[in-house]
């Protein structure tokens, strides 16, 4: 069994009288990729808003590689090996691919003089190509601007950007939403080869069709809870869905029996 | 029906290139509107294009030129430093003041407290501006302490360091060029070598997601206005030292030439885009346009209907550019 990237227990966060988490429980493994499901307003996005440092939670309890942290700011989520991909990309259009893959980090020299370093372009550049090439991104010209490129070619640059620097996780929030469905498939495939470079991937997605295609596990959240988790296939399809939407008591029936009951006795 | 795509792939591959070609254009375009203005110029009055004029040129630009490289910096994170003639005109004072209280060090002392004034005032533009208080407030505040420290009269005194020694009158004028060539080689190297002048351009680029990332923001906003606040001293710097006083109503209305200037060189008042060349240019065209109709005898009043006009097209051409990138993007 592969060793746990990131365990989360107990999980709450509360904004004012309404909990848009409450007692949330899961855990991500090495090499996995997890998808979190669920309808608008089920917490999908206050838990990846708490795990990238965005948001503080109140109650619970958050492990990295087994060790019990508290995320104080994205810089801090960086600095576990945490990286996320929000839906509104934080790409910069005023600069190229090298400048949006470094943006903030970028390569200088001497390192003593910290952020009034000299940049250096040339071996910022030759890495993006190196990266991109081992990713097998295809962007067309490598000085243009970010801004100038298609929805699929910002996603991509934002998710290849994800996964070279994440060391650990990667966080991704819709991320083919926007998309039609020949870049969705780029990115989809983008998202698949993401283990091999050694990061965990957690996906956020409403569309089923890409949750099967990419992910080995799903996780359903409703309402702030968590409801259930099973293997996103064809046959599970409906089942997925009812955890979703939350159909009457089967709903909460699927919490034990099933491929979910499976996962979760393993998990204890 | 492959005939059909080929065909549309083919005319998005033309229109893709004329629009990249567009672009190419509009980013030359300063340049090219000051080449244009030269040769007509030239053509037009004889004197135009001999070495003492331009020479002169270049002198009369020098102060406008440290104020706009204050704008660029502060335009590049997407702001607008109001203040600048007014910490003109207030490093200008407390030299003067400086100077009374004797020469030290050979007006080094004199040199520093005009420096200093434009860093302070900077930091607290900075600082407030972060605070939600615009360099609106500044612009009169410093105006008004430059009048009150001054009685509200020019204070004869004379920064020495910044009037050079040598007897030859050319040495002297020449002095506030070669302070604008190194201080923009300076702010250059910094916009484009640098990493804290690269986050400059993230910032304006998309705050929100500048601070996602991990760049100190608000850091780099104060960082700015401090940059402007020492540019703004070193106009203060060469205005001192050729009216040999401290001034309390020089650089009045400086703050807007020295925005059209930075917009007419191709920055974005959206922030994210500009350079210290694009930013000289623009100052070069302010200049030849009022050295050119001076030299033609048009009447000044003409001469702002004119640079009306250029900021108008400079802003418009802006404007195309975005559009031309949205149309771009969507091939």
């Amino acid at each position: 069994m592969a060793e746990t990237v990131l365990e989360v227990a107990g999980l709450s966060k509360q904004y004012g009288a309404t909990f848009a988490l409450r007692d949330v429980s899961l855990e991500l493994r090495e090499g996995e990729i997890l998808a979190l499901l669920g309808d608008n307003g089920a917490g999908k996005s206050t838990l990846i808003k708490i795990l990238s440092g965005v948001v503080a939670h109140d109650d619970g309890e958050i492990r990295v590689a087994g060790e019990a942290v508290r995320i104080e700011s994205p810089k801090h989520a960086h600095a576990l090996g945490i990286e996320t991909v929000f839906q509104d990309l934080a790409l910069f259009d005023n600069t190229n691919a090298v400048g949006n893959f470094y943006a903030g980090r970028e390569r200088t020299s001497p390192s003593w003089l910290g952020a009034l370093g000299w940049v250096d372009d040339r071996a910022m550049r030759r890495q993006t190509d190196e990266l991109l090439e081992r990713l097998q991104v295809n962007i067309p010209g490598k000085d243009t601007e970010i801004g100038l490129m298609s929805g699929g070619q910002r996603q991509a640059v934002a998710c290849a950007r994800a996964i070279a620097f994440g060391r650990r996780i990667v966080i991704l929030d819709e991320p083919t939403s926007a998309l039609g469905a020949r870049e969705a498939g780029n990115v989809l495939r983008l998202i698949k080869e993401a283990p091999e470079h050694g990061v965990s991937v957690i996906v956020v997605s409403h569309d089923m069709e890409h949750v099967m295609e990419v992910a080995d596990r799903a996780v359903v959240l409703r309402q702030g809870r968590y409801v259930g988790e099973t293997e996103p296939t064809q046959e599970n399809h409906e089942r997925l869905v009812a955890m979703i939407v939350g159909t009457g008591e089967d709903g909460r029936a699927e919490n034990g029996g099933g491929p979910g009951g499976e996962q979760a006795a393993a998990r204890s | 029906m492959a005939t059909a795509t080929r065909t549309l792939g083919r005319t998005g591959g033309t229109s893709a290139q004329g629009l990249s070609l567009a672009l190419r254009v509009i980013r030359a375009g300063p340049v090219l509107i000051l080449a244009l203005l030269v040769v007509i110029l030239t053509l037009a009055s004889p004197y135009f294009f001999t070495g003492d004029n331009l020479s002169n040129v270049l002198v009369q630009v020098a102060p406008l030129a440290c104020l706009a490289i204050a704008q660029l910096f502060v335009i590049l994170v997407g702001g607008i430093d109001l203040s600048v003639g007014s910490v003109l005109a207030l490093c200008t004072v407390t030299g003067a003041l400086a100077y009374g209280w004797g020469d030290f060090g050979g007006g080094i002392l004199t040199v520093a407290v005009i420096l200093l004034t434009g860093v302070v005032v900077g930091a607290l533009n900075g600082i407030m501006l972060v605070k939600g208080i615009p360099t609106l407030a500044t612009l009169n505040a410093a105006r008004g302490l430059a009048l009150l420290l001054a009685d509200g009269a020019p204070m004869p005194g004379i920064p020495p360091s910044s009037r050079p020694p040598a007897p030859a009158s050319s040495a002297r004028s020449r002095f506030p060029v070669l302070i604008v060539a190194g201080f923009g080689a300076a702010a250059w190297i910094f916009t484009t070598r640098i990493q804290w002048g690269r986050w400059v351009y993230l910032v304006g680029g998309d705050k929100e997601a500048a601070r996602r990332i991990g760049i100190p923001v608000d850091k780099v906003i104060i960082s700015v206005f401090v940059i402007s606040g020492l540019s703004a001293g070193l106009a203060g710097l060469i205005t001192a030292g050729r009216t040999d006083a401290g001034y309390p109503s020089a650089g009045q209305l400086d703050e807007l030439a020295a925005i059209s200037a930075v917009i007419i060189g191709g920055a974005s008042f959206w922030g994210g885009r500009g350079t210290v060349g694009g930013a000289i240019v623009g100052v070069l065209i302010f200049g030849v346009i009022s050295n050119g109709l001076n030299l033609l005898n048009v009447s000044v009043y003409l001469q702002l209907i004119v640079i009306g006009v250029v900021v108008a097209v400079a802003v418009e051409l802006d404007v195309l550019r975005r559009r031309l990138e949205e149309r771009f993007r969507t091939i």
